[in-house]
């Protein structure tokens, strides 16, 4: 967006990273402790590689976009 | 939602619906506390972009047209969005389990070429003639009634809309979550009325990019972790070839010759002139819902790239939406382990169940015997076994998501569902509230207010908007009928729209009158058709013009006449009266209007070369799946 403001970019940053955390996070936890999550192709522990990915990807939006970086 | 789309609209959707309600079947999933954190936190996020937006909504440009400060990218990721709704996504994902890959011509022919033209060809007139809607357009062309007639329908059309979107939201929430239908409808209502009614359009919009993320960050799991068991796309070929003994589900266009040799019955000719002329140029060309967040761009050149950017994401989405019903249909389960085989609703409507047992067992053998269901299976059924459940085609996607997403994951899948909802009220009460304040309430009853008071008026008017679609969606909780009547509005309105919009644009000679009548005439028309043949369906054969012809022929079909009917009043009328000087049309009308000189830009940042690889990309895909 042009102008002054917070972007909306750094909005969809703040979300994905903190899903990115929750997700990982628990991600790990259920692979440390053995926990099933009842579903298909547990083993491939989904939850730790695509929050990770949702991690990563916001906190480069938050970085990028954040508020009073000169453009 | 979505408004309704021409999708929605050919495929009899948001119809299926109530037969949803009518199954006592346990919920699909159960929502782990960290789902619910990840919800929770996405309605914080929408509400805070609200009230963050607040203070830079005080002007009606910056609070119906965003300030018209929105770049190519963000303009086109919201054109999108407003279309990407829930009912969409699971529509689809139904109609690909049922149809296999035809239903992607919604997808590619039913909207790229669309978009494309929006783009090179439309946007240069909506946007060089400063016009704040749809109507206004009309107005700026064909003077006060023609806006009238367009602002009255389209206000009537949205404000339903939104109302049948809370309803479906509802609904789906109930079977996938077991939510109560209240708190669905009172919580998304009240946060899409606070968002918008604080920060307008730009908090619509915002909002929308924000949601189109989140749909792609949690429908994409399906068809990647789908596609992994099912040993990747020609694992999947083999699998269904298998299970089905049939390779139509992978072919575009090689059975359409005719309409028995393809799962959809449906024939070429239909699909390139119906949907892809009448039906998605009437959508994605002169649907305000979706115009609207086009005429926000901050310079006619990112008004320009936005369709275009949004035809590349358009062109992807299938992967997350009809995929997803493929791999359905070889990998979704029983509790036994055998094959699960969904059904239409119909059958979940003849099999509903109270206190555990099937209502009426006779008529529900009867539904099932019509279906694949094996015989052992039907019986479990009908004698209420554990676990004997029946789910229809557009319970797919989320029976996908179940399969494969634990907690958390689970979250990010029902907040993408619930995402797109809520992107499609928001669609539906934002374009409500600058038709109704610009073309209705300005015009016809308050002439010379101050730009304070219509900003005003703009927000209370999504306030009452919001409360007459709880209204509309509690109406169509009792009156189910009433779901094929706003989604016929839809077809009755598109196409004299379409036709009045393209001969405005692209003739000089159409003059005032002719495209007031054009337009109330072709209303009248297509309201006239899809009456007469509500009264006696067996006038379907000749609207369709083959007795073999189903409902989704009937809207196509019925569109294509009403856009003849209306073009043939336009140049009729245009003819026996006098036209305007064409000085007058500047920045109207092709032909009339000297378009502003672009600034000078790398070829990268071109529309033309764009949209050129937009079209190769389109016609590769069409060969590749023909």
């Amino acid at each position: 967006m042009h102008g002054s403001g917070i972007s909306i970019w750094f909005f969809i940053g703040v979300l994905l990273t903190v899903y990115g955390v929750l997700i990982f996070g628990y991600g790990v936890v259920e692979w440390v402790t053995g926990i099933s999550p009842g579903v298909q192709l547990a083993y491939l522990h989904t939850p730790v590689w695509w929050g990770g990915l949702l991690g990563a990807l916001g906190l480069f939006y938050v970085v990028k976009f954040r508020p009073g970086r000169s453009k | 939602m979505f408004g309704l789309l021409p999708g929605l609209l050919a495929a009899g959707l948001p119809g299926f619906l109530p037969a949803l309600l009518l199954f006592n079947a346990e919920p699909l999933a159960h929502l782990h506390t960290l789902d619910v954190v990840v919800i929770c936190l996405y309605f914080a996020m929408v509400l805070w972009i609200g009230f963050y937006l607040k203070g830079r909504s005080n002007t009606g440009e910056e609070f119906f047209m965003a300030g018209r400060e929105m770049t190519a990218w963000i303009a086109g990721l919201s054109f999108v969005s407003a279309n990407l709704g829930s009912l969409e996504l699971m529509g689809w994902a139904g109609s690909a389990y049922q149809y296999g890959i035809l239903a992607t011509h919604w997808y590619w022919i039913g909207a790229i070429p669309a978009m494309l033209f929006l783009g090179l060809m439309m946007m240069p007139f909506y946007y060089v003639s400063k016009t704040h809607s749809v109507p206004g357009y009309l107005n700026l062309r064909y003077g006060g009634h023609a806006r009238s007639v367009a602002a009255i329908a389209f206000a009537l059309e949205m404000i339903l809309m939104s109302g049948v979107n809370m309803f479906a939201m509802a609904v789906v929430m109930k079977v996938v979550l077991g939510w109560d239908l209240n708190f669905s409808i009172i919580v998304s209502s009240v946060a899409v009325a606070v968002y918008v009614g604080l920060g307008g359009l730009r908090s619509a919009i915002f909002n929308e990019v924000l949601q189109f993320v989140l749909i792609w960050g949690g429908a994409l799991l399906v068809p990647i972790l789908g596609l992994i068991q099912a040993g990747g796309w020609t694992g999947l070929k083999a699998k269904i070839l298998t299970n089905l003994g049939s390779d139509s589900y992978f072919h575009l266009w090689r059975d359409t010759g005719s309409f028995s040799a393809n799962p959809m019955g449906v024939h070429w000719t239909g699909i390139v002139f119906g949907l892809g002329f009448v039906i998605s140029f009437g959508y994605w060309t002169t649907d305000f819902l979706v115009v609207q967040r086009v005429l926000a761009a901050h310079n006619l050149r990112a008004a320009r790239m936005a369709p275009i950017i949004g035809s590349f994401f358009k062109m992807a989405t299938p992967f997350i939406v009809i995929l997803p019903g493929l791999l359905g249909l070889v990998l979704l389960q029983n509790p036994d382990g055998s094959r699960r085989q969904l059904v239409g609703e119909d059958v979940v409507a003849a099999c509903s169940a109270s206190s555990g047992r099937i209502v009426n067992a006779q008529a529900c053998s009867a539904a099932m015997a019509k279906t694949n269901l094996s015989p052992a299976y039907q019986q479990k059924v009908l004698s209420g076994a554990p676990g004997a459940e029946l789910h229809t085609y557009n319970q797919a996607l989320p029976l996908m998501m179940v399969r494969y997403m634990g907690p958390g994951l689970l979250g990010l899948g029902i907040t993408a569902l619930i995402a797109g909802f809520m992107s499609g009220m928001a669609g539906n009460v934002s374009a409500f509230s600058t038709v109704w304040t610009y073309d209705i309430y300005r015009p016809l009853i308050h002439k010379n207010g101050t730009d304070s008071h219509y900003v005003l008026v703009g927000r209370l008017s999504i306030i009452i908007g919001v409360l007459i679609s709880i209204g509309a969606a509690y109406l169509v909780q009792q009156f189910h009928g009433i779901m094929d009547y706003v989604q016929a509005l839809f077809s009755i309105f598109v196409a004299p729209l379409l036709a009045a919009i393209l001969f405005g644009m692209f003739w000089k000679r159409a003059t005032r009158l002719s495209g007031f009548l054009g337009l109330l005439s072709g209303i009248i028309f297509s309201a006239g058709l899809f009456i007469w043949v509500k009264m006696n369906p067996a006038n379907l054969k000749y609207v369709a013009l083959s007795p073999a012809a189903k409902p989704m022929a009937e809207n196509v079909f019925r569109a294509g006449w009403a856009f003849l009917f209306s073009a043939a009043v336009i140049v009729l009328v245009s003819l026996m009266t006098k036209p305007r000087p064409v000085a007058e049309l500047d920045g109207l009308v092709y032909g009339a209007t000297k378009l502003p000189t672009e600034e000078p830009a790398p070829w990268y940042k071109r529309e033309w070369i764009w949209a050129t690889v937009a079209v190769v990309i389109f016609a590769v895909l069409n060969i590749l799946f023909w």
